[in-house]
């Protein structure tokens, strides 16, 4: 009981720290390397909450694969450290919604009641591993899981099409 | 157990620390790992659900905001290439005119 609050708390911890530093550095490398240090504190969320399977592929597409390709681009770039953007009506907006989403989200759920009681006993026992989310999948959500399947692939050509350098005599 | 409401006020906090990224950043780069913040917060949401209902559903729905949220990778970064070789810069100003 106790080890799982402390899992939670060290794990948040990570995940926090790493979001604060990803908004606030100026360097984009700094911000993706922290970036990684927050989605790995998530991943250990993912495994506190037993959704071991989910834990496993964040660290393997996000900390892994989509990080790789924003520390790609940002070499590939080679971008100086952009200098301090100063304070604008922008920054002051974006504070004032990310205070009012937390206002929005956090009172309700830190006054719930039925938030605060442990898992429901009444509903059928069906932890998140591995088999039970494949049968969530293929059965139940079979046609997203195409339809994901699909926009992966456009996504994909749509990738390759907008980074091509045109060819000659060709417009951009 | 550590409550529901906890993971749920952990979530609120990472989204809303992505929302202000995305707003007070100019650069693009990072204005897309704001969003991938947003993104992760949400996933949090749906595992969390997932444990206190005994449902493997909320499990396989973070699946796919995975596997959107790659796909918004590939094709965001892929832009901001494209904007770079325009305007040699990835601040979010410079796209001003839908043509060169």
């Amino acid at each position: 009981m106790l080890s799982e609050r402390f899992a939670f708390l060290l794990f948040a911890a990570i995940a926090l720290v790493g979001a604060v530093n990803v908004v606030t550095r100026r360097n984009p490398v700094h911000a993706a390397l922290w970036l990684v240090g927050s989605f790995l504190g998530v991943a250990g969320l993912f495994l506190t909450l037993g959704a071991g399977l989910l834990g496993a592929i964040q660290v393997m597409v996000y900390a892994g694969a989509i990080m790789v390709l924003f520390l790609f681009v940002i070499l590939l770039l080679n971008l100086e450290t952009t200098p301090f953007e100063g304070l604008s009506i922008a920054r002051g907006a974006s504070l004032l919604a990310a205070a009012a989403t937390l206002a929005l989200v956090v009172v309700p759920f830190a006054t719930a009641k039925e938030l605060r009681a442990p898992a429901t006993p009444d509903l059928p026992e069906l932890p998140a591993t591995a088999g039970n989310v494949a049968n969530a999948l293929f059965t139940k959500y079979a046609l997203p899981f195409e339809v994901v399947s699909l926009l992966l692939l456009i996504a994909m050509v749509g990738a390759i099409h907008l980074a091509r350098r045109p060819r000659r005599g060709e417009p951009a | 157990m550590a409550p529901q409401a906890w993971y749920l006020i952990l979530s609120a906090l990472l989204f809303g620390l992505g929302l202000a990224g995305f707003v007070a950043r100019r650069n693009s780069l990072v204005m897309f790992m704001s969003v991938e913040l947003m993104l992760n917060a949400a996933n949090l949401v749906f595992v969390a659900g997932s444990r206190d209902h005994q449902a493997a559903r909320g499990t396989a729905c973070a699946l796919f905001v995975i596997a959107v949220a790659a796909a918004e990778v590939a094709v965001g970064l892929a832009m901001v290439l494209a904007l770079f070789r325009l305007k040699k810069s990835v601040g979010a100003d410079e796209a001003r005119e839908l043509r060169a």
